[in-house]
């Protein structure tokens, strides 16, 4: 067996997969939530961005892992607030504000580091915290799946518990059905008393709220600092696997986990003798590829709904 | 003058939220800087303070217009690509590749280059443009994905294939002189590029509003529907707006290639593609707006840079500046009510005139 195939076999992979999913899965729900209201929250990227460096900063000066969370989240609703502002109130073109307040969270992001620690690369000069990993109890012991399930951060356990989240918001609470009903059609949502601006304010905030948990991750989890841009494009990953996953829990669980093995994946091959240029460009490239061919796939499912009763003919 | 604030209502308003951006900029040095007093001054006189800088940010706008221009294109036919800066990184990569190992007298040679440099940024372009045209794929996701893919295509082919490995740091070869846009005033960079720009910049603006394929475009942006129905070949308009945004970029990337550094060095993608998102937006997607646009930037740029350099302010100020403007430029409703309040006060001075 090939080094590399016994490597991709191993449980380090399967545990791996896990780890680089929990940063994709978590604002892909955050798409997916503000996408089913109809106002999608393509803002994620600054969102994880600005999230991630006030958790890494207020964990530094308080040592304080809940204030860090706290104000993480704050942040990140913060940001879906204000976007939700601009578009809702202002009447802002969501995608322009949306890329607008990405740019922002990285030229405020890195401003504000420099401004605290004097570099402009990354927070490696501050003693961040990091959120803890967990144990199972029953799982850690079974060989094999014990290694790949237990010994996770607890966001990425929070990332899965989310999901349910997402599932119970959208499908057994008024707010999720109004939610729905907004996205489906404005015009009868309204009609019947919902009102739209609020339902898709929740739904943006909801979205915050899912993405800012991404991006403490990234920076209390993943790793331990904060970077410069490091959410790396997973905020725009995020919104292909939202559309991927038809905006709904179970879809958005499973093109998370699409790209998470693309992504692991992607790291495993490093060791090959390939130029990292390529590898690096693996999971971008996927994204795409993946997205033209959900695109294909919904434009002909479409297309036969319009046609079928064309061929059933009148009465 | 209520009359002229009615008439000229979005020019006010773009520049409204410019003053309020170059006002928090103010507000942000006075919070951040030990001496605030020259860190402004460095700000906002800094690029008019010396020839070499005033020159700077001629050069600084150059670029920025070509993509200013690029994004204007796909956007005024309502196609949100993105992609400009991958096909400026990839076009001139591959454009470099191409001038260094190809040897021949000059007026072959620059028309040359720029061709397989635009060439490369069509096709780039339009692979967003294709995939929504034919399969309805977001141009925008798939754009800034490609982006990243462009980026490390770049990367690699200058890196592993075209490095100078006696340069000392990773560029590429030096361009052969018959491939050098001549840079025209001596002590300066300036260079025939910088008049390419400006030359783009009224053949875009010729092509959107004096041509059948240019009225298409604005017409798919203004209404898709209706330009369907009106005949118009929408899918040909979505992929060819895209097409024209790639060759643009890709051409603004090499010219700055040819005319300023003569080798590929950057290692991160330069960022003039998300700028020129910003001077499209606040040249309304104006090819003669943008010029002006382009200026405002550079100015606001090489303004960043000097107080970089002079004082105690980081540059990313500059960027949460424009990003600032632009989210209160794209707000519709702002100072929407004050025109309203305008139109009404209007209107019963009408019906009392009667």
């Amino acid at each position: 067996m090939s080094p590399l195939l016994k490597s991709i076999l191993s449980e380090q992979f399967g545990y791996a997969i896990f780890r680089v999913m929990t940063p994709l899965l978590l604002p892909t729900i955050g798409v997916a939530i503000s996408g089913l209201s109809g106002a999608v929250n393509i803002a994620l990227e600054g969102t994880m961005l600005l999230s991630a460096f006030v958790g890494v900063i207020v964990s530094a000066f308080t040592q304080s892992l809940l204030l860090a969370l706290l104000a993480g989240m704050a942040a990140g609703m913060a940001m879906a607030a204000l976007l939700g502002y601009f578009h809702l109130k202002l009447k802002a073109d969501i995608i322009l504000a949306a890329i607008a307040m990405n740019w922002l969270a990285s030229g405020t992001t890195i401003f504000l580091m420099f401004l605290i620690t004097g570099d402009k690369g990354s927070t490696h000069s501050l003693k961040s915290l990091v959120f803890p990993a967990l144990n199972i109890p029953l799982i850690h012991g079974i060989p094999v799946l014990g290694p790949i399930l237990s010994g996770h951060n607890v966001l990425t356990y929070g990332a899965f518990l989310a999901v349910f989240l997402f599932w119970l918001i959208t499908f057994k609470t008024p707010l999720g059905l109004r939610i729905r009903a907004v996205g489906q059609n404005l015009d009868a949502a309204a009609s019947v008393g919902i009102n739209v601006n609020r339902t898709r304010m929740w739904a943006l905030l909801l979205s915050g709220f899912f993405g800012s948990l991404g991006g403490l991750y990234l920076a209390m989890g993943y790793v331990s600092w904060f970077g410069r841009d490091m959410v790396a494009g997973r905020g725009w990953i995020a919104v292909a696997a939202a559309s991927l996953g038809n905006n709904l829990p179970l879809g958005t669980l499973l093109s998370s986990i699409l790209f998470g093995v693309v992504n692991t994946l992607a790291i495993y091959l490093a060791s090959v003798q390939l130029p990292s240029e390529f590898i690096q460009a693996i999971p971008y490239l996927t994204t795409t590829v993946a997205l033209a061919i959900y695109s294909a796939q919904a434009l002909r499912k479409r297309r036969r709904k319009i046609r079928e009763p064309q061929a059933g003919g009148a009465p | 003058m209520e009359k002229f604030v009615l008439k000229y209502f979005t020019l006010i308003r773009t520049l409204i939220a410019v003053a309020i951006g170059l006002v928090i900029s103010v507000s942000l040095i006075y919070l951040v800087s030990k001496d605030p007093g020259y860190s402004l001054q460095s700000f906002l006189l800094g690029p008019f303070l010396s020839r070499s800088r005033f020159f700077n940010l001629i050069e600084t706008a150059s670029p920025v217009i070509f993509c200013g221009l690029a994004i204007a294109v796909a956007f005024q036919a309502r196609q949100f690509n993105v992609g400009a800066e991958g096909c400026l990184y990839l076009g001139a990569a591959v454009g470099t590749a191409f001038a260094v190992s190809t040897r021949m007298p000059a007026f072959l040679h620059i028309p040359l280059v720029l061709l397989v440099a635009t060439g490369v940024g069509a096709i780039w372009g339009s692979i967003p443009g294709i995939l929504k045209a034919r399969w309805n794929a977001s141009e925008l996701v798939a754009s800034l994905m490609l982006n990243y893919v462009a980026y490390f295509l770049g990367l690699y082919l200058i890196n592993f294939h075209f490095r100078d490995k006696q340069a000392g740091y990773l560029v590429s070869y030096q361009l052969p002189q018959s491939a050098w846009l001549a840079q025209f005033i001596p002590d300066t960079r300036m260079h025939w590029g910088i008049l390419l720009s400006f030359v783009c910049a009224v053949l875009v603006w010729m092509f959107l509003y004096h041509t059948t394929t240019g009225y298409e475009i604005r017409m798919t942006g203004f209404n898709e529907r209706f330009a369907r129905f009106g005949g118009i070949n929408v899918v040909r308009i979505i992929v060819a707006c895209q097409l024209i945004m790639g060759l643009l970029a890709g051409l603004g990337g090499m010219a700055e290639v040819m005319g300023i550094h003569r080798r590929f060095l950057w290692q991160s993608t330069p960022g003039w593609g998300w700028d020129g998102v910003v001077v499209a937006i606040i040249g309304r997607n104006h090819p003669l707006l943008i010029i002006a646009a382009s200026f405002f930037l550079a100015y606001l740029r090489v303004g960043g840079q000097v107080l970089n350099l002079m004082s105690d302010v980081p540059s990313e100020m500059v960027t949460v500046i424009q990003w600032i403007i632009i989210l209160l430029i794209t707000a519709e409703a702002f100072l929407s009510r004050w025109r309203f309040r305008i139109m009404v006060r209007q209107a019963e001075r009408l019906e009392e005139a009667r």
